[in-house]
C-alpha cells in the first residue's frame, strides 16, 4: 500500500518522527506520476531532481533534530499558473512555453517553509480560462474516473493529481469556480478561501478581483491543514487581508449543533441534473441529522452571476494579459513592424478561448460601452454581495450543488462556449462577492461519476466550512472512494 | 452664416489660450509600486525587479512616501486634497510599458482644483492666478532607445525609469501668453523646490511639460477657436516659451490660409524641435486612443486622513509668495530685490535673513544693506564659482558682522569689499581680516593731523576749494587714502572742510 494513503497530518507526523522519509513520499509520488501521467495528462512540467533534493533536505533537517513544518515531506502538485522560481511556469499557454520565473509565488514559499515538496506543475485551461482543462496548449487532462470525461477546470490537473493518487495535495486557483468545479468532477475536496485570505503574489492573474488560490485534497481536514499554511497577510499583495487566521484544523472538530444552513431555492431550479439534486438533498438531510438547522433563503440576484462574471472577468483579463506582447519574456513572432509583431505574437500564442475573452473584455471596457457593460456589471456585483450579506444575517452556511451536472464528455461543449460557461452557475457568485466556498464529494451519478456538494460561508468564516465538511466526512465515506 | 474676411485680421486680434500639463518626478528613494531605486543615470535595466518589469503574477504595492509628497505638493499649490483616492489602469500597448497599462488616477485624483499665482518678471502686469484642474499620481514608463544610425538596428528598452513616481499637474486653459507660461513654470518649479518634493531637473527629465495651445479670434461678435495642438517634448522653460510663440503664429497663419476651426480638425500632437525651432506634426488624434480606464483591482483605494493633511501642512514651511511679501514688508526690500533672493532658493533666503537680522540694530533688520551685499557680492561669487550658498565660505554671521562694522563706520564700503575678499580667500572672520589688512579705526586726533598735513602739502588745491570748487576736496581724500587706507572718506571730508574753514 502506498505510503501516501494516510491523511496529510499523518504523513507529516510520520515524516517528522522519522518513521517515514520525505524521500520515500516523493519517490512514491514520482512513481505514480510516471505510471499515470501519460494517460491522464495531469502535469505540464515535473521536477523530479529538485523534488528529491528538497525531500533530502527535509530529511536531513529531521535527522539533525531541527524543527520541520506541518507539511513535512508532503508532495504537493501546484497549478501551472502559479510561479515557481527556476521551474517553468506556462499558465497552460504557448505564450509562456519557455517562461522560467525568477521568483516564487508567496504560497510556494509558504508551502516550502512548512516542509511540503513541489512535485510538479499541473495542467490547466490556458490562463485559467475554462471549465474543463480542454483549453490548454499542453493537451486535455482526463478525469481519473473516466477517460472520456473532462477533469473540470481550470484547475483540472490539480484535481486529477489528487483523485488519481499522484499527490495527496494540490494547489489550485479559483476565479469563478476553478477549484470547486474540478473538485466536484473528480470526487475530491477543494476550497476557495475568502478573497484576500491567500496572497495572490506569483499567481498569473486572470481576473485580479476574483482570483483566489486554494488547496485541493482528499478530505476537508487535509484541506484545513493546507489552508492553515496558505493563509496570512502578505506585504507583497495589497489586496491580501490582515485578518487573523484561526486554526482551521481545530474548527473541524466542532459538532454541528446550532449550525444554521441556508438552502437557496435558485440552486435547485431547472438545469440541475436529477442525480446531482438527489445526492445534494441527501447531504443536506445528513447535515440536519448531525444537528444543523436548515433555513430557506433567497439570493435574488444569483441568476445574474454568470452574466456579471463574464463581463467583469474578461474586462480584467483583457488588461492583465496585455503584458504578453512579445517584447520581454514571452514567445515572439517576427513581423515587419511593431503592430505586426504584437498582433502576430498574440494571434499565434494565445488560444481561441483566451482571445475570445480578451475581445469580450476589451469591448466591454471601450468608451461608449463601458457604462452599459463594465460599470453595470460592477453594480450588479454589488447587489450579489448585498444578497449574501442579507443571507448571512440569518444563516452560517449556504448549501447546494457545486455544479449542475457531473463531469461532461471531452469535446461535448467544444462548439458551444456558452454551455460551458453555465458550469460556473453556482460557483461564480462566491467570487463576485468574495465569500469562501468548499466543494466536497456527496455521491455518484448512475454512470459512476462523482457529485459535489458546495458549502459557502460569510467572509472570513472558512471555519464554518471546515466544520460542516469535516463533520459530514466523519459520518460518510464518499470522500474515501477512489477511481479504479 | 456670415463669411468672415480673414485677411482683415491682425495677429494682435487673436487671443492666445494655453493650458499646461506638467509631469513632476517626485523625490522618493524607491519607485511608486516596488522597491527599486529611482536614481538617474545607472546602466540600463539595472534598477528593475519582477514587479516593475511586469512579470506575470507580480503585484504593485504603494510607496507611501510618494503619496505623502503628492499631498504636500497639492497643499502648496492650493489644491483640494481628496479624502478618498484610487488607482486606475490606463491601457495601451508600447514596448517601454511592460504591463501593457500604466497605473494612474482617472476620476478621483489625489489633488483637485488649485491655483498658482504667476507674475511675468519686470512687467507692470500684476500676478495672475493660473487655476489648476487637478494633479494625479502615476507611474512613469521606460525609455525606448532607437537606432539612429539609419542602418535599421534594433530598438532597445531601458526599464530603469519604469515605475518612477510622477505627479501630473494639469492647468486650466488660463495662460494667455508665452511669457506667462514661462512665468507659471518658473513659479511652479520654485514652489516644488521650496517644498523639496522634486529635483526639478529638466535635463534628467524630472520636470517635463506639454502645452495645449490654440487661439480665440473675435469676429462678428462671436469667438472663433483654432484647432487645439498639444506640443510635447518641452524640456526647458525657454523651449516652452518659444514653442508656444511659434505655435501661436503658425496657427494664426494657418487659420488665415484655411479658415479651419476647432470644429473642423481634431486635436493634433506636435513635437517641439529645439534645433529647428519649430513644431512638427506627430499624429492626428483622429482615432483618439481609447485607454479603457478602469479601477486597478490589484490596489486598494487610499483614504487620506485629516491628520495626514495637517502633518503635510505643517511640513510645508514658508512658500515663495509668502516670503516675497515678508521680505518686502519686514525687510524693506523692493519687489525686484525680494524676487532675486526668493528665486535663488530657500537656503539663500535663510542666508539673507540671517545676514539682515545679524546686521540690524535695535531688533530691526538691515534688509537694504544685506540685500545689496547678498544680491551683488555673494551672488556674483556663487556664479563665478558655480557653487551654491550652502558652499559659500563666509557664514551669514561673519557677513553680518562685517556689515555691522560698516554701519559703525569702522570701515568704508570699498575697503569692506577687500575685507570680504580676504574672508573668502583665507576663510577667516571679519575681525581677523581687519587685522590682516591693518584696518584700525583712525581717531580724531590722527585724522586732524592728517588733514593738517594735506592742507600744508597742497596749497593749490586748498585755494581752489576756497575759491568755491568744493569738488576738488575729492583729490585730497584720494591722497589721504594713499597715506592711510583706513580713513573713512566721509569723516575725512568733513574734517578737511572744517579745517579749511568752509
Amino acid at each position: 500500500m502506498s505510503v501516501l494513503q494516510s491523511s496529510i497530518a499523518q504523513i507529516a507526523s510520520q515524516v517528522s518522527a522519522g518513521e517515514l522519509t520525505a524521500r520515500a513520499c516523493v519517490e512514491e509520488s514520482i512513481a505514480q506520476l510516471r505510471q499515470q501521467n501519460e494517460s491522464l495528462n495531469v502535469m505540464i512540467s515535473d521536477c523530479e531532481e529538485q523534488a528529491l533534493a528538497e525531500a533530502d533536505s527535509v530529511d536531513e533537517k529531521i535527522s539533525a533534530g531541527k524543527a520541520v513544518g506541518p507539511l513535512a515531506g508532503v508532495p504537493v502538485a501546484i497549478k501551472d499558473g502559479i510561479c515557481t522560481r527556476g521551474l517553468r511556469t506556462t499558465a497552460g499557454s504557448k505564450m509562456l512555453e519557455g517562461f522560467v520565473p525568477p521568483y516564487d509565488a508567496t504560497i510556494v514559499e509558504r508551502l516550502r517553509d512548512a516542509g511540503a515538496i513541489c512535485i510538479g506543475k499541473t495542467n490547466l485551461d490556458e490562463f485559467a480560462m475554462g471549465s474543463s482543462t480542454e483549453h490548454s496548449h499542453f493537451g486535455v487532462t482526463k478525469n481519473p474516473w473516466s477517460g472520456e470525461c473532462v477533469a473540470g477546470g481550470s484547475s483540472g490537473g490539480s484535481a486529477a493529481a489528487v483523485a488519481s493518487g499522484i499527490a495527496p495535495a494540490s494547489i489550485g486557483s479559483d476565479t469563478g469556480g476553478s477549484i470547486r468545479q474540478p473538485a466536484s468532477f473528480c470526487g475530491i475536496t477543494g476550497i476557495k478561501p475568502t478573497y484576500g485570505r491567500v496572497s495572490r503574489y506569483g499567481l498569473i492573474a486572470f481576473a485580479s478581483s476574483l482570483d483566489q488560490i486554494g488547496p485541493m485534497a482528499r478530505s476537508a481536514r487535509d484541506c484545513a491543514v493546507l489552508t492553515n499554511v496558505l493563509c496570512g497577510h502578505d506585504p507583497k499583495d495589497s489586496t491580501s487581508a490582515r485578518n487573523e487566521v484561526p486554526d482551521f484544523v481545530a474548527a473541524c472538530d466542532q459538532d454541528l449543533k446550532g449550525l444554521r444552513v441556508g438552502i437557496c431555492k435558485q440552486h435547485f431550479e431547472e438545469g440541475l441534473d436529477g442525480s446531482v439534486k438527489t445526492s445534494v438533498i441527501d447531504a443536506i438531510k445528513q447535515l440536519e441529522e448531525l444537528g444543523a438547522e436548515t433555513v430557506e433563503i433567497d439570493l435574488p440576484h444569483n441568476s445574474h452571476a454568470v452574466a456579471t462574471y463574464y463581463v467583469v472577468a474578461p474586462c480584467e483579463a483583457s488588461s492583465n494579459l496585455s503584458r504578453f506582447d512579445g517584447v520581454r519574456y514571452t514567445s515572439r513572432e517576427k513581423a515587419d513592424d511593431l503592430i505586426g509583431m504584437y498582433s502576430q505574437t498574440r494571434k499565434v500564442n494565445f488560444g481561441d478561448e483566451v482571445m475570445r475573452r480578451i475581445l469580450l473584455g476589451t469591448y466591454s471596457l471601450s468608451s461608449g460601452y463601458d457604462h452599459e457593460l463594465y460599470k453595470k456589471a460592477s453594480q450588479v456585483r454589488r447587489l450579489i454581495k448585498n444578497d449574501y450579506d442579507a443571507a448571512f444575517k440569518s444563516v452560517d452556511l449556504i448549501a447546494g450543488p457545486t455544479v449542475p451536472t457531473t463531469a461532461f464528455k471531452i469535446g461535448e461543449h467544444a462548439q458551444d462556449p456558452l454551455a460551458m460557461y453555465l458550469a460556473d452557475i453556482y460557483t461564480a457568485s462566491a467570487n463576485l462577492a468574495g465569500v469562501p466556498g468548499i466543494s466536497l464529494p456527496c455521491g455518484f451519478s448512475p454512470e459512476g461519476m462523482p457529485i459535489g456538494l458546495q458549502l459557502q460561508a460569510n467572509m472570513f468564516c472558512e471555519s464554518e466550512l471546515f466544520r460542516a465538511a469535516h463533520q459530514l466526512q466523519t459520518h460518510s465515506d464518499w470522500h474515501t472512494k477512489r477511481p479504479a | 452664416m456670415t463669411t468672415i474676411d480673414r485677411d482683415a485680421f491682425k495677429f494682435s486680434d487673436a487671443k492666445l489660450i494655453v493650458g499646461l500639463e506638467v509631469h513632476v518626478q517626485l523625490k522618493t528613494d524607491t519607485k511608486l509600486f516596488c522597491g527599486c531605486s529611482t536614481q538617474f543615470g545607472s546602466a540600463p535595466n539595472t534598477q528593475t525587479c519582477p514587479v516593475c518589469t511586469g512579470m506575470p503574477g507580480t503585484l504593485p504595492v504603494l510607496n507611501e512616501k510618494a503619496l505623502e509628497l503628492a499631498i504636500k505638493t497639492g497643499l502648496a499649490l492650493n489644491c483640494e486634497i481628496a479624502r478618498y483616492t484610487k488607482w486606475d489602469r490606463k491601457n495601451y500597448f508600447y514596448p517601454d510599458l511592460p504591463k501593457g497599462y500604466q497605473i494612474s488616477q482617472f476620476d478621483q485624483p489625489v489633488c483637485g482644483e488649485g491655483f498658482v499665482e504667476a507674475k511675468i518678471p519686470k512687467s507692470e502686469e500684476p500676478a495672475r492666478k493660473v487655476r489648476l484642474e487637478r494633479a494625479h499620481l502615476e507611474e512613469d514608463a521606460g525609455k525606448s532607445v532607437h537606432d539612429e544610425s539609419g542602418k535599421g538596428g534594433a530598438s532597445r528598452i531601458d526599464l530603469n525609469r519604469t515605475g518612477t513616481p510622477l505627479l501630473e499637474i494639469v492647468t486650466k486653459p488660463d495662460i494667455r501668453s508665452a511669457e506667462e507660461a514661462k512665468a507659471f513654470l518658473s513659479e511652479l518649479k520654485l514652489i516644488l523646490e521650496y517644498i523639496a518634493v522634486s529635483d526639478c531637473n529638466m535635463q534628467e527629465g524630472s520636470l517635463r511639460c506639454d502645452a495645449n495651445v490654440n487661439l480665440h479670434i473675435e469676429a462678428d461678435g462671436e469667438s472663433i477657436a483654432t484647432p487645439i495642438v498639444e506640443i510635447k517634448n518641452l524640456n526647458s522653460f525657454r523651449a516652452a516659451e518659444r514653442a508656444i510663440t511659434f505655435e501661436s503664429k503658425r496657427q494664426f497663419k494657418e487659420w488665415k490660409k484655411s479658415g479651419k476651426t476647432i470644429n473642423d480638425a481634431p486635436k493634433q500632437t506636435h513635437g517641439w524641435d529645439d534645433n529647428a525651432q519649430k513644431t512638427i506634426v506627430q499624429r492626428e488624434k483622429e482615432d483618439s486612443a481609447d485607454y479603457r480606464y478602469f479601477p486597478d483591482p490589484d490596489l486598494i483605494a487610499v483614504v487620506i486622513s485629516e491628520e495626514q493633511i495637517k502633518q503635510s501642512e505643517n511640513s510645508l514651511g514658508d512658500l515663495p509668495a509668502a516670503i516675497r511679501t515678508k521680505l518686502r514688508e519686514d525687510y524693506g526690500l523692493n519687489e525686484y530685490d525680494s524676487d532675486v533672493i526668493v528665486s535663488a532658493g530657500r537656503p539663500m533666503v535663510d542666508y539673507f535673513r540671517a545676514v539682515a537680522d545679524g546686521a540690524g540694530k535695535d531688533g530691526k533688520p538691515n534688509g537694504k544693506m544685506a540685500s545689496n551685499w547678498v544680491g551683488q557680492e555673494v551672488m556674483r561669487y556663487l556664479n563665478e564659482h558655480t557653487t551654491t550658498i550652502e558652499e559659500y565660505p563666509v557664514s551669514a554671521d561673519s557677513l553680518a558682522d562685517l556689515l555691522s562694522r560698516i554701519s559703525a563706520g569702522e570701515v568704508d564700503q570699498t575697503r569692506a569689499k577687500e575685507v570680504l575678499a580676504e574672508m573668502l580667500s583665507s576663510g577667516c572672520d571679519a575681525k581677523a581680516a581687519f587685522d590682516k589688512l591693518g584696518i584700525v579705526k583712525v581717531d580724531s586726533a590722527d585724522l586732524d593731523a592728517l588733514c593738517q598735513q594735506l592742507i600744508e602739502e597742497n596749497p593749490a588745491i586748498v585755494e581752489e576749494i576756497r575759491g568755491g570748487k568744493v569738488k576738488a576736496v575729492g583729490s585730497l581724500i584720494g591722497k589721504a587714502r594713499q597715506i592711510n587706507p583706513n580713513v573713512n572718506p566721509g569723516t575725512l571730508r568733513e574734517s578737511l572742510l572744517r579745517i579749511i574753514g568752509l
